[in-house]
C-alpha cells in the first residue's frame, strides 16, 4: 500500500498542556480514515502539525514517504480546517484563483468544482455575502481545485443547519466514490461510520486505536432475542458456552457471542429445545457503542 | 518570484480600500508639479517659486526626493493593513495549508515592498525630470544626471520603511495598533535622543552618531532637509553672518545601515511566523 502519510511519536505541548501526546500512525491510499475524539481530545492540533500551520514540540511526520517538503506536498493535498478562510472582499471566483496560484494549478477547474459543490451561480458574489453553509462548500471547492490525493476535513459540518449538513456529506460521498482518500476529524460518530473505513482514536492526546472500523474491538457482535417465554431462553443461553454476557431489557434479550455463531445455526438449535423466537437480529456493535466501550475501558 | 507577486497582486488589487490608498498615492506624487503652479503677484511682489531655483538640476533630484518621501505614510496603512488582515481573516492560515511555506509567504509580502518602493522611485525620476526640462536653468546631460543618489537614497528609504511596516504588521496582527506602534516608536526615538543628549553625551555630534543606528531616525538621514540648500537660503545667511553650508550628500554608511535594518526587519517578520502557532 502506497503510504500517503506517517506520524511517528508526534508530541505537541502549549505550556503544561500535552495537546497531542506521542501520537503514531500511517494514513494509506485510497482508504476514508476517520479521527475521532471528544472535543480538545488534540484532533485539530494533530492535523494542524502535518498541515504545517502548528510547530511540533517532538516526533516526525512524513507526507508521501517523505520525499518531498511539508508546503510542496501541501499542494497536492486538500484541507480545511475549522473555519473557512478567505478574504472576504473578493468574489468566490476571485478566492479560488487566488488558490490556483498558490498550489500552481491552472484555473482551468475553478468553475468545475464551484458546480460540483453547487454555487456556480453564485461564483461573482464577494465571499462576506456568503451564509456558513456556503462558505463551507466554498472551502470544499477549493481544497479540490488540485485533485488532491488526500482531503482533510476537520469538523466539516461543523456549525450548519440540518440542511447543510446533509449537503456536505453528500458531496463527501461523492468525493470518496471518486477513490480519493479521506481523512475526517470529527466528534460526530455518527458522520465518521457513514463514511470511513478506518479510525483513529484520540483521548486528551492518547492514541487509544487505530485501525479498521470494524476492528476496534475484539468482538463477534451480539443477538438480540426475544420469545415467548424469556426465561426457558435465557437459561438455555446461560448453558450454551458460545454466549458471554445476556442482558434483559424491555422484554428483549441481548445476548454477546464469545465466538462466531451464525443467526441460522442458533435458530435451529432453539428450536430443536422447543424455544420459538418471535424476533432474531445478529448485530455488531455501533461505532457510538465501540467507542464508548473503547473511552470507558482505558478510563479504568 | 514572479508567481509570489502574483499572489500579492490578487490580494491588493482586489481590495477597494488598498486599491483607493495605492492611487491616491501615486497621484500625489505627480502632485509635487503642482508646486510648480504657485505663483504670487501683489503688486510690487512678483514671486513664482518655480523660478526660486527648486527645480534646478541637480537640486531638483534632493527637493523631490524629500517632499515625496513623506507621501510614503499612505502606502505604509497598505503595507501594515495587507500584514495584519491576513491574521484577522485567518488567510494566512488557509495560505500556508494551501501549500504556501512561511517563507515564500514573507518573500511575497517583501517582494511587494521592494515593488512599491521601486515603483515609487521611477515615478519620482520621470516626473522631476520633466519639471527640471521644463523650469531647470540648466540644461547639459552631465548636470541633468548628477546627483542621482538622492534617488537611490529615496529607494532605499521606502524600502527600509515599508520593510518596518512589515514587521509590525505581522507582529502587532491588527492594522489600527500597528499604526499606533509605528507612531510609538517614533516617540520613543525621540524620547531616547533626549535622553542621550541631557544625561549621556555633551554634544550634538555623539547623540547624532548614535542615533542615526535607529532605524527610523537612520531613514530620515538619508535624505537631509533641502531647504537650507536654496540660494534665496544661502544669501540670508551670508546676510545674518550664519553659515547655513551644511553636509548635503548622501552617505554610503548611512544606506548600509538603512539596509541592515531591512535585513532584519525581514528576517525578524519570517522568524515571528515560524515560531507562531497559527
Amino acid at each position: 500500500m502506497e503510504k500517503i502519510l506517517t506520524v511517528q511519536n508526534l508530541t505537541k505541548k502549549f505550556g503544561h498542556l500535552t495537546a497531542v501526546n506521542d501520537l503514531s500512525f500511517t494514513i494509506e491510499k485510497g482508504n476514508v480514515y476517520g479521527i475521532l475524539g471528544p472535543n480538545g481530545s488534540g484532533k485539530s492540533t494533530t492535523l494542524g502539525i502535518v498541515l504545517n500551520v502548528v510547530n511540533r514540540t517532538k516526533g516526525e511526520f512524513s507526507w508521501f514517504n517523505g520525499n518531498t517538503s511539508t508546503h510542496e506536498a501541501l499542494k497536492k493535498v486538500g484541507a480545511i480546517i475549522e473555519r473557512p478562510n478567505f478574504y472576504p472582499y473578493m468574489t468566490a471566483a476571485q478566492n479560488l484563483k487566488l488558490v490556483c496560484k498558490i498550489k500552481e494549478v491552472s484555473t482551468d477547474k475553478v468553475d468545475e468544482k464551484l458546480e460540483l459543490v453547487g454555487l456556480l451561480d453564485r461564483k461573482n458574489s464577494k465571499f462576506k455575502t456568503y451564509s456558513l453553509g456556503m462558505k463551507q462548500r466554498l472551502a470544499i471547492a477549493s481544497a479540490l481545485l488540485n485533485d488532491p490525493e488526500i482531503l482533510i476535513l476537520d469538523e466539516p459540518t461543523n456549525g450548519l443547519d440540518p440542511q447543510g449538513i446533509h449537503q456536505i456529506r453528500e458531496i463527501i460521498k461523492k468525493i470518496a466514490a471518486q477513490g480519493t482518500t479521506i481523512l475526517l476529524a470529527s466528534h460526530l460518530l455518527d458522520e465518521v461510520e457513514k463514511v470511513c473505513s478506518h479510525v483513529v482514536i484520540l483521548r486528551k492526546g492518547v492514541k487509544l486505536y487505530s485501525g479498521r472500523v470494524d476492528g476496534m474491538l475484539a468482538s463477534h457482535g451480539f443477538f438480540e432475542l426475544k420469545s415467548k417465554d424469556n426465561g426457558a431462553l435465557e437459561a438455555y443461553l446461560k448453558t450454551n458456552a458460545s454466549f458471554g454476557e445476556i442482558k434483559l431489557e424491555n422484554g428483549l434479550l441481548t445476548a454477546f457471542l464469545k465466538e462466531e455463531l451464525d443467526p441460522g445455526t442458533l435458530n435451529k438449535l432453539l428450536l430443536d429445545k422447543g424455544i420459538i423466537l418471535s424476533h432474531l437480529v445478529k448485530r455488531k456493535e455501533s461505532l457510538e457503542e465501540q467507542f464508548l466501550e473503547l473511552t470507558k475501558n482505558q478510563s479504568n | 518570484m514572479i508567481r509570489l507577486l502574483q499572489i500579492e497582486f490578487i490580494k491588493l488589487w482586489n481590495n477597494r480600500a488598498s486599491k483607493i490608498l495605492v492611487f491616491s498615492y501615486f497621484i500625489l506624487l505627480t502632485s509635487i508639479a503642482l508646486v510648480a503652479a504657485i505663483k504670487f503677484d501683489i503688486g510690487p511682489i512678483n514671486f513664482h517659486l518655480a523660478e526660486q531655483g527648486i527645480f534646478n538640476f541637480p537640486y531638483i533630484w534632493h527637493f523631490n526626493t524629500f517632499i515625496t518621501a513623506f507621501f510614503k505614510l499612505f502606502l505604509a496603512i497598505v503595507i501594515v493593513s495587507m500584514m495584519a488582515n491576513e491574521y484577522s481573516n485567518k488567510t494566512i492560515k488557509q495560505n500556508l495549508i494551501d501549500g504556501l511555506s512561511k517563507k515564500e509567504f514573507i518573500l511575497s509580502k517583501f517582494l511587494t515592498v521592494v515593488t512599491f518602493a521601486l515603483i515609487s522611485t521611477v515615478f519620482v525620476f520621470v516626473v522631476s525630470l520633466i519639471l527640471g526640462i521644463v523650469y531647470s536653468d540648466f540644461n547639459e546631460l552631465s548636470i541633468i544626471f548628477s546627483d542621482l543618489e538622492f534617488l537611490l537614497a529615496f529607494f532605499v528609504k521606502l524600502m527600509g520603511f515599508f520593510a518596518f511596516c512589515m514587521f509590525a504588521g505581522i507582529l502587532v496582527k491588527r492594522s489600527a495598533f500597528a499604526l499606533g506602534f509605528l507612531i510609538l516608536w517614533q516617540i520613543f526615538e525621540g524620547f531616547v535622543r533626549a535622553i542621550l543628549r541631557w544625561k549621556i553625551f555633551e554634544g550634538h555630534t555623539e547623540t547624532d552618531a548614535v542615533m542615526g543606528l535607529f532605524p527610523l531616525n537612520a531613514m530620515w538621514n538619508l535624505i537631509d532637509e533641502p531647504f537650507s540648500r536654496l540660494s534665496a537660503v544661502q544669501s540670508l545667511g551670508d546676510q545674518i553672518g550664519e553659515d547655513f553650508r551644511f553636509d548635503y550628500a548622501v552617505h554610503w554608511y548611512e544606506i548600509l545601515i538603512v539596509l541592515g535594518w531591512t535585513a532584519i526587519f525581514v528576517y525578524l517578520s519570517y522568524a515571528l511566523l515560524k515560531r507562531r502557532d497559527l
